[in-house]
């Protein structure tokens, strides 16, 4: 094309971006596929904190360059479970694009484009689903009328495949990018057709693999560790060996002499160091001279809170439980018969993500800026905006890659993000990088809650279940509402499909010691609650505990339990022949709307569980990105493995006993079970995978030890951690 | 204090405290932030790097104590190995989050530098010293298998 020609379709393409939703921005085209967002207000105040990547366009994920590649703008952010690829693959799916010319990139928080961001409850694809699918269709839309018009034939005769548009009947054809200003022109519809699973050629496919594998095998990838800033200074923060306890007094003298020191403050969470490196401002803290007010602190050690958790469930303090899941009238009466009685506890878990926290953050007068892992971007908007006195729409949030966060970095509270700010508005305007060591990380706090569990099982003469009984106590996980997430995994569970009545109570006590979201939340310790006393049952019973649990489901109706139970078995020769010193466990749980199972290959070795094989089966509706999946769940049981075997966070005097990886051991290559993923074939909605793989393993390896020593596990770690 | 660091190939001038750490010389002072600091206390291998050919955890060693020697970071291995491990770690996708990866990488070098074909046994030996959370262990260990095969000339399929 000539230089007039291509000035006057840019011309024209600014005039019809004023009619049109879609934008152009430096010669791209932006497909937006408006969202009404409910909270107008809220937009008003929120947006503006980031750059509009796209100025014009309102609710945009996709730009397409002069040279055909695809962009992708993902809202979901990238924590390590690949949620980049699975988000574009669904609006490749739709655009019918050419995979290998897709990119993709991380949107900041922008309220206005992208709306409330944040990733959790693993509904990245299931939340994005509909969304994802439109704009990919609307944007395809625009390319099958664009050639339409260009070839004077009907829309229904085009075809779209691999970035290709054609005309079979007449063997015309042009690519996205031939095609391009004239789609620009195009409208776009309102609800564009979509695909039927049946005709996806992308979705579902092993073609739907990870697109930032490079940076992150040669150093280049940058997480917030790594921002490095002109003028930048680093902090650290000495924080309160006691959850509660405040500065009463502290002489910053030695840290001061420090060379590279710039500056020592206290801040609401205790004493910053800034300084010019790393290095100097852990001497500095080092140096720092701190007493500590513990007046209002948490002096607990585990074993107090322990039987205080005792005392609650067994009704012998004044803290009033909540109900769940109750069912029946004679729910209150007293048990009759057989009953089973079970206990458990559950300790406090550290995240310990291979990144510890981290965040840059400038404050510059009313205008706020932030680099960060973040997890629920949003919520980090607003309270950076409360703490440096600004509105959040003055609050620029780049998001970027987390080394990891498992619940750690999507705090409601935002404490490192907060604390960053709060040193940064010391700096006078320079950046500030907040770096917290290992120990900072595992000593502060937002744990996976501690639990206590007390069950009562009235069995029937067929060796069902006829009534249960729950007693439970955890701490709330969020300062406002319930506390749902306690006992989800227990409250609506198939086994109460033989009872006549259940009669579930929760107790939410609350103390200084933060506790938030841990990979799979409340599943994490639900899963082993209900399996774990399952396999008992069905043991009393004299049933095999995969019978037992299908009968259980078929009564509930939970066909997708049925069907996950069957093919699970299948895959891993449930009922045949194992060698001596070993067995096989098995658990079935439904967190986060997926129906998974484990099994496990366990044997005992000097009183340690060894794993070597796990089979795992999954239903997750239409299977996205198989691949990712099949990660997920080597993740998810690598994970949660390493928190059954060793996971325990405990408190002596009030003071948290771990500190790094030597006293908080994880999950070792050599520990690591070979692990085999089925993907049940389904064309329901996509629902949850980054977690739910975390949640069958501790009851799988426990019933294994089941059936090998005939001993139930009333507690984890299974190596004791403290707990006992 | 003043120290000839050769990283990567290239000598470096660096004025810093001898017991100054390795691990931040080479990312603050030298900008290679592949490098990463996940523990502090050699626990978890994200800091590592090759001196002299050998991995070590560079969040524990004292700048002073490795002047003069051959320091290789991520961003500068190279060799048959390197390239046998990385186009194996793309076939297979193994990173997730991606943070341990480059002390991951480095390990899994230094193993099949000295074992060109390292067993499951050699594997756990060499790697266990290197953490990774979202526990990408079996794709590393499958990894590693391919990488041996393919640079012993019998290329498996992954």
């Amino acid at each position: 094309m000539t230089e007039q020609s291509s000035s006057g379709r840019r011309f024209a393409l600014t005039r019809r971006r004023m009619i049109l939703g879609g934008s152009l921005v430096g010669g791209a085209l932006v497909v937006g596929y408006a969202v009404t967002h409910p909270m107008q207000v809220a937009g008003a105040i929120l947006s503006g904190g980031g750059r509009d990547p796209e100025p014009s366009a309102f609710g945009s994920f996709i730009r397409i360059a002069p040279d055909g590649w695809v962009t992708i703008v993902n809202r979901q952010q990238e924590l390590g479970q690949g949620i980049h690829a699975g988000m574009a693959a669904i609006v490749a799916e739709e655009l019918d694009a050419d995979w290998d010319r897709v990119r993709v990139v991380d949107s900041r928080s922008n309220f206005r484009a992208y709306g409330v961001q944040g990733t959790a409850g693993s509904r990245s694809i299931s939340g994005n689903w509909d969304q994802m699918r439109k704009a990919g269709a609307a944007a395809r839309f625009m390319f099958v009328s664009a050639a339409a018009a260009r070839w004077n034939v009907a829309r229904g005769s085009i075809a779209v495949r691999d970035g290709i548009v054609s005309h079979p009947p007449s063997g015309r054809s042009a690519s996205f990018a031939e095609l391009l200003a004239e789609a620009s022109l195009q409208e776009p519809p309102q609800s564009p057709t979509l695909k039927q699973a049946g005709d996806y050629r992308l979705i579902g496919t092993d073609r739907v693999r990870r697109k930032d594998v490079l940076p992150r095998i040669t150093g280049a990838q940058i997480y917030t560790q790594d921002v490095r800033r002109p003028g930048m200074l680093v902090a650290m923060v000495a924080h309160s060996p006691r959850f509660g306890g405040r500065v009463a007094r502290f002489d910053p003298s030695d840290a001061r002499r420090i060379k590279g020191v710039v500056d020592v403050f206290a801040i609401e969470t205790g004493v910053a160091v800034l300084a010019e490196n790393s290095f100097t401002a852990r001497r500095g803290r080092d140096a720092l001279r701190i007493e500590w007010d513990d007046s209002e602190a948490e002096r607990r050690s585990t074993p107090d809170i322990t039987r205080h958790y005792e005392d609650v469930a067994n009704g012998r303090t004044d803290l009033e439980p909540a109900e769940f899941a109750m069912k029946g009238e004679d729910a209150g009466a007293p048990f009759t018969g057989q009953v089973a009685e079970f206990a458990f506890h559950f300790p406090y878990l550290a995240h310990a993500p291979m990144e510890t926290l981290d965040c840059v953050a400038k404050v510059d007068g009313w205008d706020v800026s932030i680099t960060s892992g973040a997890h629920l971007p949003i919520v980090d908007q607003v309270q950076a905006a409360r703490v440096a006195l600004t509105i959040p729409g003055k609050v620029d949030v780049e998001v970027i890659p987390a080394g990891g966060s498992f619940g750690r970095r999507g705090l409601m509270a935002s404490d490192y993000v907060v604390e960053a700010v709060r040193v940064a508005k010391h700096a006078r305007g320079r950046p500030v990088k907040l770096i917290w060591t290992r120990e900072d990380e595992m000593g502060g706090g937002y744990y996976r809650p501690m639990s206590h569990h007390r069950a009562w099982v009235q069995i029937g003469a067929d060796g069902f279940p006829e009534r249960w009984r729950f007693r439970s106590v955890c701490q709330p996980l969020l300062p406002f509402g319930g506390n749902p997430q306690a006992v989800e995994g227990i409250a609506e569970s198939p086994y109460f499909s033989t009872a006549t009545s259940v009669d579930g109570k929760l107790f939410s006590p609350r103390f200084p010691v933060p506790v938030s979201f841990w990979r799979s939340v409340g599943h994490s310790y639900t899963a082993m609650v209900m399996e774990h006393m399952i396999d008992q049952l069905a043991r009393r019973a004299g049933r095999d505990p995969a019978e037992y649990r299908r009968i259980l489901y078929q009564r509930a109706g939970a066909s997708r339990r049925v069907a996950v139970l069957d093919e699970l078995c299948r895959r891993a020769g449930w009922g045949t022949a194992i060698e001596p010193g070993w067995a096989r466990g098995l658990a079935v749980h439904e967190p986060f709307g997926t129906v998974i199972g484990q099994v496990a290959e366990v044997r005992l070795e000097q009183g340690k569980p060894i794993v070597r094989r796990v089979v795992a089966v999954v239903d997750c509706g239409i299977a996205v990105s198989p691949d990712q999946i099949a990660a997920q769940m080597e993740g998810g049981i690598g994970f949660g493995l390493s928190a059954a075997l060793y996971g325990a966070i405990t408190l002596k005097d009030g003071v948290v006993e771990q500190g790094n990886f030597d006293t908080y051991p994880v999950l070792r290559m050599s520990e690591m079970p070979a692990v085999e993923t089925y993907i049940m074939p389904s064309t329901g909605r996509p629902t949850g995978m980054g977690e739910p793989g975390v949640a069958p393993i501790a009851p799988a390896v426990a019933n294994a030890l089941l059936a090998l020593t005939g001993k139930a596990t009333d507690r984890l770690p299974f190596m004791g951690g403290g707990m006992v | 204090m003043a120290f000839i660091l050769h990283v990567n190939g290239r000598p470096h001038r660096v004025e810093a405290d001898g017991e100054t750490l390795l691990l931040w010389v080479i990312r603050e002072w030298l900008g290679l932030t592949g490098t990463k600091y996940g523990c502090g206390i050699a626990q978890c291998g994200a800091c590592t790097v090759h001196v002299d050919g050998q991995p070590m955890r560079s969040c524990s060693t004292p700048v002073s104590m490795v002047a003069g020697s051959d320091i290789t970071t991520i961003e500068g291995v190279a060799g048959p190995e390197a390239e046998a491990i990385r186009k194996a770690w793309v076939a297979r996708d193994v990173p997730q989050c991606g943070f341990c990866q480059s002390g991951q990488i480095m390990s899994a070098v230094a193993l099949l530098r000295t074992r060109p074909a390292p067993t499951d046994g050699d594997i756990d030996m060499a790697m266990s010293g290197n953490i990774c959370r979202c526990a990408t262990y079996t794709r590393i260990r499958a990894a590693i298998h391919d990488a041996a095969a393919a640079a012993a000339g019998t290329p498996e399929a992954a």
